[in-house]
């Protein structure tokens, strides 16, 4: 039987992020990935012939700096290509809103007024988003069991408020339980703007912008930089696959080994100690510990026997909430759409239909029960425009994400994908007139397919709701948080874990850290 | 999966399902003949049942165990069906003890915990059969049962009512029910279960109870309960036998050293106060943690707690000098230290001993024996009576009956 020190199930751009760390303290550390691909939801596919896309995660606006340092990635290929992409609003009635640079430092195509209120809003969020982000490379503190690490993250957190100054420190007191229509209210009144923001708050999430704590997502993504700027984001030269691609060669370069192909049925428990995987090909694998970069749900009630874990433990994860609200749109175009209000640099950026608070509240309102929005919002993506590979010549790709779409569809996706997609067609349409007649193709990938194709239970953007109650010290379950598990041996460093998800390769980092701290 | 609703019930069918509101408390299906035998209207509360705290005489009831034949109706006690292939798979991850070597046709006393290893009750489990199985207890577990099921090829359901029971305990039961027409009784064990005809169905006998006396459970459809206790009745005259409330139990249970849920420590679910919550280990059930027989649930917990040392109580029986019952009384060490509390005592009409259960914190009542003093307040008319008396710790049971094993049991 072969043995490891270390097996990494999953390779998602965590689990290749843990991998590579692991690998280069000097173990021997072996990849399971179930697809034929590396990386998770961070890929590119062919959706049509010639044309490729990255079929769920689409923009690059989290990858955080320790993780690009860490590796090395800028050597292994990661680039972030023409730079980082400004988001334009986009509506049938009004002209477009354009925030360049990192999430509008400088705005386009809106009062003077307005882009003074916008730029203190920005800057106040910033600051305030400055205080949190020092938690995304923390573990999370077991509740009962502080740490002298914990206490100094606590109180560098402290330090950090005071130094917000009294008055921003109650105002981020104040505000960070808020939801984001209200914050928008105080501060702007161009509806575009509040739009974006709506929908930048709640993307991901099972939340509308009038949901109590919806300006955490906002905060969530602010944390984020690209090219070292707050809130930027990139569309990267060769898809998602790319951005895997130079983490699978970090972690080849780190000695890792790598399979594809190799989905794991199950993680072998001795005496409460993780020995060992079986393949579903029934191949038996050893090794001194396993790391598990997939869902928590999946990785404890689908690949172990549940009565190695205890009672609460399941009640608790099986409560875990995790029905994904997104869906995905893939469309091979004859030609590239005309908007005549924007230049093709705008187009190649991101571009959001969500035109108003309201209007995403109204897209929200259906899927509390079970139906999907009759008006999308949907934030659009024309890949091929800075990356003409990916498109055969003079055709077009355009990649997008759509909610609401929950996963527990009423009347089931079985039926309810075509009248779907009809709707989002519809909208485009209107948006953008004469785009249905260049659509050579349309994939609709809604969170049931994402499901089952990428095996990430209920579609979730996050591996899990992403939601005060099941962050940080609360993910992925409360009395669990972090990367250990109740099993020896056992860890976990998905996107179920803290922070969180996005293609940030935080809850890898932060969990080899931690797995090397353990096991000294 | 999906989105589910019950189903909306009409006016008349919520009305019917409503019988609770106008009773406060249930009545078991013996209520009849309690009622016929009750003289002294001490009525309590049993898990919402109106249940006989004594019914003519704590004492001479009292004596009715453990010299005559005494019957007490267990019904109110909860009672939960495990049924399926797993089930014996499911027993075994819920519980402490190895469940795999319970036969079919035995029962055995034991307890389940949390996550955290802290107890949330104990009961006894019956195997029934291969694959069935009757768990018996304090307190309402069924979402945590159920919770459990997950993964299991296993059914769990309530059955409190459709099962009542009776307890038979004293030396002259078994003769009774041979007298009863209970043939064969006599080769039954401890801990064996056997099921006799009954009219038209099946009385299920186990040789158990909270005594430590010779004596008998009988479990039975609710549908044919009546008849069961007049068979017994009928049957009873030569024998002795009396019908018993709980006071009489109690005092035989204290002596037989045995705990109460929520008397001699806190269930887990109910505790308000996270410090309440036990451990086996710290209220005498450490030898039920069965470390041999693989993962059950709390395991990790138990095993941590023994590692870190962090059982932090113990309960030990206490001799108590003089003949005051030390109820609720603090434990001192040197008359000065508060170190623990008393949890049930009684004067033992048996042992002829002031006995009590308690609850120490460690060391005391671990390593250190000595010097331990208990602080009981004796009301006389208006005024208390402080008295500082000297308690030792000694063995469970404080009484133990030859004729609660012996096999087969004198005859009468
Ligand atoms: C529709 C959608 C759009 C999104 N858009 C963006 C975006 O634009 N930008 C962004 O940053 N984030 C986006 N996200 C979120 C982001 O894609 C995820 O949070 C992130 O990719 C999760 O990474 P991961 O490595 O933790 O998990 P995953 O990428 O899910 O990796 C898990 C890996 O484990 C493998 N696996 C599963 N089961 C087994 C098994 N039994 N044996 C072996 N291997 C197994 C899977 O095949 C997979 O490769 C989006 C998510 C969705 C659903």
């Amino acid at each position: 039987m072969t043995s490891s020190d270390a097996i990494v199930i999953g390779g998602g751009h965590n689990g290749l992020v843990t991998a590579a760390l692991l690998a280069r303290s000097g173990r021997k550390v072996q990849v399971l990935e179930a697809s034929d691909t590396l990386g998770g939801a961070a890929r590119t596919e062919e959706f049509a012939p010639g044309f490729k896309v990255s079929t769920v995660a689409h923009l690059l606006n989290q990858m955080h700096p320790d993780v690009i340092k860490a590796l090395k990635l800028e050597s292994h290929g990661l680039s972030f290509g023409k730079g980082v992409s400004p988001t334009v609003t986009l509506s049938e009635n009004t002209a477009p809103a354009i925030l360049h640079g990192g999430y509008g430092d400088r705005l386009d195509g809106v009062s003077a007024g307005e882009a003074a209120a916008w730029k203190a809003l920005r800057a106040l969020l910033l600051r305030q988003t400055d205080i949190l982000k020092r938690f995304l490379t923390s573990p999370p503190p077991k509740i009962g069991s502080l740490t002298r690490k914990d206490v100094i993250s606590f109180g560098g957190a402290g330090l950090a408020l005071a130094r917000l100054g009294r008055d921003d420190m109650r105002e981020f007191m104040r505000m960070i339980l808020m939801n984001i229509a209200d914050v928008a209210d105080e501060h702007l009144s161009d509806d575009r703007l509040k739009g974006l923001l709506a929908f930048d708050g709640t993307v991901g999430h099972h939340l509308g912008p009038r949901s109590p704590t919806s300006l955490l997502g906002l905060y969530y993504r602010l944390a984020g930089e690209t090219a070292g700027e707050a809130g930027a984001q990139v569309l990267p030269q060769g898809g998602m696959g790319a951005i895997a691609a130079a983490l699978a060669k970090a972690a080849e370069a780190a000695g890792v080994s790598m399979r594809t192909g190799a989905p794991v049925g199950r993680i072998e428990i001795e005496n409460g100690r993780a020995t060992s995987v079986t393949l579903e090909s029934g191949e038996t694998l050893k090794a001194d510990i396993v790391v598990s970069a997939l869902n928590p749900k999946t990785t404890f009630t689908d690949l172990m026997d549940v009565r190695e874990l205890d009672i609460g433990f399941v009640r608790k994860l099986r409560h875990m909430r995790m029905a994904g609200n997104v869906a995905k749109l893939h469309l091979a175009l004859d030609r590239l759409p005309e908007i005549d209000t924007l230049t093709p640099e705008l187009m190649a950026g991101r571009m959001v239909i969500a035109p108003g608070t309201d209007y995403v509240e109204r897209a929200f309102n259906p899927a509390k029960y079970g139906a999907f929005s009759e008006h999308p919002a949907i934030e659009l993506t024309l890949p091929s425009l800075s990356d003409p590979a990916l498109a055969p010549d003079g055709a077009c790709v355009l990649s997008a994400v759509v909610q609401y779409a929950p996963y527990h569809l009423r009347e089931g996706w079985a039926s309810g994908k075509v009248k779907f997609l009809e709707r989002v067609l519809e909208r485009l349409e209107s948006t953008l007139p004469g785009l249905r007649k260049t659509v050579r193709h349309a994939e609709l990938l809604t969170p049931v397919d994402i499901e089952t194709r990428y095996r990430m239970p209920g579609g979730h953007w996050h591996h899990g709701e992403l939601q005060a109650d099941q962050m940080f010290v609360s993910r992925p379950i409360a009395g669990h948080a972090g990367y250990d598990t109740p099993v020896d041996g056992l860890y976990l460093c998905g996107a179920g874990t803290h922070p969180g998800g996005g293609v940030s390769g935080l809850p890898g980092l932060n969990a080899a850290r931690h797995i090397l701290t353990r096991e000294a | 999966m999906g989105l589910m609703r019950p189903a909306l019930l009409s006016v008349a069918e919520r009305k019917a399902a409503q019988g609770h509101i106008h009773k406060i408390k249930f009545d078991t299906p013996f209520q009849p003949r309690l009622d016929a035998l009750m003289q002294t209207h001490e009525w309590y509360d049993w898990a919402g049942y109106r249940a006989p705290h004594s019914l003519w005489s704590e004492e001479l009831e009292y004596f009715a165990i453990r010299s005559q034949s005494a019957l007490f109706d267990i019904s109110p006690m909860v009672k939960y069906r495990i049924e399926g292939p797993d089930a014996e798979a499911f027993c075994n991850r819920l519980t402490l003890r190895d469940v795999t070597k319970l036969k079919p046709g035995r029962v055995h006393y034991t307890a389940w915990c949390d996550d955290s290893g802290h107890v949330l009750d104990d009961g006894t489990l019956f195997r029934l059969t291969e694959t069935r199985f009757r768990l018996c207890c304090q307190e309402r577990h069924l979402p945590w049962l159920l919770d459990g099921a997950f993964g299991f090829n296993v059914t769990i359901c309530e059955e409190t009512e459709e099962v009542s029971g009776l307890a038979l305990q004293g030396p002259t039961t078994c003769a009774l029910l041979k007298a009863a027409g209970f043939d064969g009784i006599e080769t039954l064990k401890p801990f064996d279960i056997r099921d006799f005809a009954h009219q038209d169905g099946t009385v299920t006998v186990s040789r158990t109870g909270f005594t430590g006396d010779l004596g008998y459970e009988l479990f039975i459809d609710t549908r044919r309960a009546l008849s069961l206790w007049d068979r017994l009745w009928d049957a009873g005259g030569p024998y002795g036998l009396r019908a018993i409330g709980y006071a009489a139990l109690n005092t035989a249970r204290i002596e037989a050293g045995l705990i109460v849920a929520n008397a001699d420590f806190i269930t887990a679910e109910t505790a308000l106060r996270a410090d309440r919550a036990r451990l086996p280990d710290e209220i005498g059930l450490d030898w039920m943690v069965d470390l041999k027989k693989g993962p059950f649930n709390g395991r990790r917990a138990i095993e941590a707690a023994r590692r870190d040392g962090k059982a932090r109580f113990v309960l030990v029986g206490l001799e108590i000098e003089g003949n005051v019952p030390a109820d609720q009384a603090i434990v001192y060490h040197r008359k000065k230290r508060e170190v623990g509390l008393v949890t049930a005592a009684i004067w033992s009409p048996t042992a002829k001993r002031n006995i009590a259960l308690a609850t120490l914190e460690r060391p005391y009542g671990d390593s250190i024996l000595n010097d331990l003093w208990v602080e009981i307040y004796a009301l006389r008319e208006l005024q208390y009576t402080r008295l500082m008396k000297r308690a030792k710790v000694v063995p469970k049971p404080f009484v133990k009956l030859a004729r609660r094993t012996q096999t087969p049991p004198g005859d009468f």
